[in-house]
């Protein structure tokens, strides 16, 4: 099919541990859904065969914070669920990504009130955010390109530095 | 005699002294009493063998800013028997803001009246669980109060730190 074809002997290919690391990490981004309200309606549509996430190596959506690499935040944050919010994405082992998906994720989007927090970028660090009310599926997959794209120009090195999450969980008095 | 005429006799003859107002606009039937005698008049509207309302659809209050007696406290009650929704209120004078809870009477006003608490601050006496219903426990103000700034009280919800 591809390049083992052309092959007439045992074959070899020469690289960097960084480009084949990036690589496999980027065309396997294992999905937290944090769906929490009407967008995770489009995300779950964005797995369905029409749209078929699984192109890109994303179709095992993990309900464990512990196997995931990005966290999709697909819905309104209120002041309460961001305490919640925070505890899973603390739970995520490094390195991990974060989406921020339509407009009330990313902005508060027409929830300019009291209880819901404008913008989830004020307690979480935002790789992408998406654009609409909710997104269409085709929204959220330009998303996961992005975050391929952002992925693959990683090196090892720039993981070093990371000490491994104190897991002193921040709602914890 | 119809439903309403039959509850505004009944309720004209047993609480003569308390009833301020019974007013039928639209075809809504609604009786204004003093606060202090809202736990009778629930009392006797549920077991009145011929009014028997017997469910509580709805508590909650009107917060009116600047009148004097600023909080109004509403209950949506309905009969089976009649087929009629009533609504009764009661204008609650100075602060504090309290009433006596009617959660012994109708069981479902707990949350209702919980709720009612957590909006607007009005405190239901002898309330089994009063709590908040929405809010974080700890959050100082009302929302549905009309001195409540839309945006909140900044910094008044806490917020988990941006992690580095």
């Amino acid at each position: 099919m591809g390049l083992e074809a052309k092959l007439n002997q045992d074959g070899f290919i020469t690289t960097t541990v960084d480009a084949i690391v990036s690589w496999a990490r980027k065309s396997s981004v294992w999905p937290m859904p944090m769906g929490i309200s009407c967008c995770a309606i489009e995300m779950i549509a964005a797995a369905d065969p029409k749209y078929d996430i699984a192109r890109f190596g994303s179709e095992v959506m993990r309900f464990t914070p512990r196997q995931c690499d990005l966290m999709i935040v697909a819905g309104t944050v209120t002041y309460k669920m961001a305490q919640v919010v925070r505890r899973i994405y603390d739970q995520m082992p490094e390195p991990k990504w974060v989406i921020a998906m339509g407009a009330c994720t990313s902005s508060g989007g027409m929830y300019r009130s009291y209880s819901v927090v404008q913008g989830i970028d004020q307690f979480l660090p935002v790789d992408v955010y998406t654009a609409g009310c909710p997104p269409r599926p085709e929204n959220l997959l330009n998303a996961l390109m992005t975050i391929q794209e952002k992925i693959s120009k990683t090196r090892a090195r720039d993981f070093q530095d990371i000490i491994p999450q104190n897991l002193e969980l921040s709602n914890a008095k | 005699m119809d439903a309403k005429e039959l509850i505004t006799n009944k309720v004209k003859e047993n609480f003569s002294d308390s009833i301020v107002e019974i007013t039928d606009f639209r075809n809504d039937l609604s009786i204004v009493i003093l606060p202090n005698k809202i736990l009778e008049l629930a009392k006797f509207l549920k077991e009145n063998d011929e009014l028997s309302f017997l469910m509580c659809k709805d508590v909650t209050a009107i917060d009116w800013a600047t009148r004097k007696k600023r909080f109004t406290v509403v209950y949506h009650i309905y009969s089976f028997k009649l087929n009629f929704n009533l609504r009764i209120k009661a204008n609650l004078e100075e602060e504090p803001y309290r009433i006596e809870t009617v959660t012994s009477i109708w069981p479902s006003a707990n949350w209702y009246e919980r709720e009612t608490y957590d909006m607007f601050g009005i405190e239901f006496l002898n309330h089994p669980d009063l709590r908040r219903m929405y809010m974080p426990e700890g959050f100082e103000y009302h929302p549905l109060r009309k001195d409540f700034p839309l945006l909140g009280i900044p910094d008044s919800l806490p917020l988990p730190q941006k992690p580095e």
